[in-house]
């Protein structure tokens, strides 16, 4: 068997399994979504906010299993408040917005550990699955949903693409042309949240923020303009989830972290190579490589 | 709205986070002037613009435009904020940028017209920067970030246009461009607003003046406002003025 073929045997062979048809469809909408609404993350400086929500989610997600209601729209709902509160917190107190989202998410977060360490002595949820993400696991309910939850980031994107373009560059000047800023602003939550809620059993609660920021960012430093970034992302990010699955299959990982190193590895390549950005092929600023206080660079 | 409404501020007081940033402030701006809002670092200039525009919550008084509010009739109004307020390396070009001006005519699920994009092109050749359209937006100096607002401005085909800071770290050349155009659009009947701070011969561009300090100081035609007194309660007296300006 020649090398080639035995890479491509390697990459066919394991989809015969319908787990692993699964979880492919399940890699490919997430890589997309995430890659998508993370650029808006990314452009409107909100990286942190994406980490807020993802750790939010979490007691929603208890709850609703615990329940025996769907963990998406319990973990959807968890994340939403989230963002309403580090809003009002932001608004009725000195706190500034990083603050707030620090408080809130942690706690969040360990509202959620408690509540699911508490029901796992009685049932089979697995704390690990949403922490780090378990891909291979994946039911076609969850498909079913992701595969929803897809369908409806992308419309709402593609229908709101002009206003939400101007809204992330300029809200003043959006505000100003009477654009509902509030609601946009509201909207784009609502889709940070969904996205993060279908992320959940692809890379975990913990290393979504990645898959969120890191295509988009990747992208930025090659293509200058938005919806360009959003597609590269989208390559970028789907590339990387779904290698992360197959390095997961082969080597046993969990999902989450074998999805990450991949994205993060693409970064890199751009942060070095970038034709435009790149700090190798830009030697003219690389030379800030070196802090100044070492006396480097003068 | 008739294009020859004019703008009547009534009693406007402003608080920014617990602190009177204006007060009782009452003026009225006619269309086909070129007017400046001037007062010293803090004194409320671009506060005053927002207030009037609905960007932040009133204490009391209103602000009309005709017989309406002004802030319910949004779509009358070109706003340029401060170049501070931009984050300039966000991937656009100076294309999209332009495009902002026609997003709400446009409206809700609509792709933009042709008409639309002729509008952007036309205001893009008014400020010489059709050259640039394929330009990311962090790739142009100042003065020409300066003058892709200013056609922005121009796509939305407003009958108010207000302008905040728009000559603080832009080239000569870009603000006689700038000048110029204010001009064509006070005398093609718009309203003008402009906040500034540089009392410098640059200010006999402007025909009708808003001296302001948290207060009015005074409002009119520019002879009339650059009077030693205004300036020195504008100022507090430690101000150069140039008389001759006047």
């Amino acid at each position: 068997m020649s090398p080639e073929w035995a890479i491509l045997n390697g990459l066919v062979e394991p989809l015969q399994y319908a787990f692993m048809q699964r979880s492919l469809a399940v890699a490919i909408l997430v890589g997309i979504i995430c890659s998508v609404v993370g650029s808006y993350l990314m452009v409107q400086r909100l990286a942190l906010l994406g980490d807020a929500i993802s750790h939010s989610v979490l007691p929603g997600l208890a709850i609703a299993f615990w329940l025996g209601v769907n963990i998406f729209v319990g973990a959807f709902i968890a994340g939403v408040m989230s963002t309403v509160l580090i809003a009002w917190i932001h608004r009725r107190s000195p706190i500034k917005e990083d603050a707030a989202m620090g408080i809130v998410f942690s706690a969040f977060f360990a509202l959620g550990i408690t509540l699911i360490t508490t029901i796992q002595k009685d049932t089979k949820i697995d704390l690990n699955h949403f922490l780090f993400g378990n891909i291979l696991g994946v039911t076609l309910g969850d498909v079913r949903d992701t595969a929803i939850i897809a369908a409806l980031v992308l419309l709402t994107v593609a229908l709101l693409y002009k206003e939400l373009l101007f809204y992330s560059f300029d809200p003043l000047g959006a505000q100003a042309s009477g654009l509902p800023v509030g609601l946009l602003n509201s909207g784009l939550m609502v889709l940070i949240a969904l996205t993060v809620v279908a992320s959940m059993k692809v890379v975990g609660v913990i290393l979504v923020l990645s898959l969120l920021i890191a295509p988009g960012a990747t992208a930025y430093l090659l293509v200058p303009r938005l919806h360009q970034v959003m597609c590269l992302g989208a390559a970028i990010g789907v590339c990387s989830s779904v290698s992360g699955l197959y390095l997961s299959y082969y080597f046993n990982l969990p999902s989450g972290p074998a999805i990450v190193l991949v994205v993060s590895a693409w970064f890199a390549l751009a942060f070095l190579f970038s034709p435009r950005h790149g700090v190798l092929t830009n030697p003219g600023r690389g030379v800030s490589l070196w802090p100044r206080w070492l006396g480097w660079g003068r | 709205m008739t294009p020859s409404a004019k703008i009547i501020v009534d009693h406007l007081s402003v608080n920014y986070r617990d602190v009177q940033a204006l007060r009782n402030i009452s003026f009225t701006v006619q269309p086909g002037h070129l007017v400046g809002i001037f007062g010293p670092n803090g004194a409320g200039k671009s506060t005053l613009i927002q207030a009037m525009l609905g960007l932040m919550p009133l204490v009391t008084g209103r602000v009309l435009y005709g017989d309406e509010e002004l802030a319910h009739q949004l779509a009358q109004v070109a706003y340029v904020p401060q170049r501070s307020q931009i984050d300039w390396t966000f991937p656009a070009t100076v294309w999209d940028v332009v495009m902002m001006g026609r997003v709400k005519k446009t409206g809700w699920l609509n792709r933009f017209s042709t008409a639309s994009r002729q509008l952007a092109q036309q205001a893009l050749g008014r400020v010489g920067m059709l050259e640039f359209r394929d330009r990311p937006i962090g790739a142009l100096s100042g003065g020409q970030q300066q003058r892709v607002f200013l056609a922005r401005a121009l796509a939305q085909e407003a009958e108010i246009f207000c302008f905040d800071e728009p000559f603080v770290g832009v080239d000569q050349k870009t603000e006689a461009v700038i000048f110029q155009i204010f001009r064509e659009l006070a005398e093609a009947g718009k309203i003008v607003l402009v906040v500034n701070h540089d009392l410098g011969e640059s200010i006999t561009n402007f025909d009708h003046l808003i001296l302001l300090n948290k207060e009015l100081i005074a409002a009119g035609p520019r002879p009339w406002v650059l009077t030693r007194e205004n300036m020195a309660r504008a100022y507090g007296g430690h101000i150069t003025f140039f008389g001759h300006v006047a």
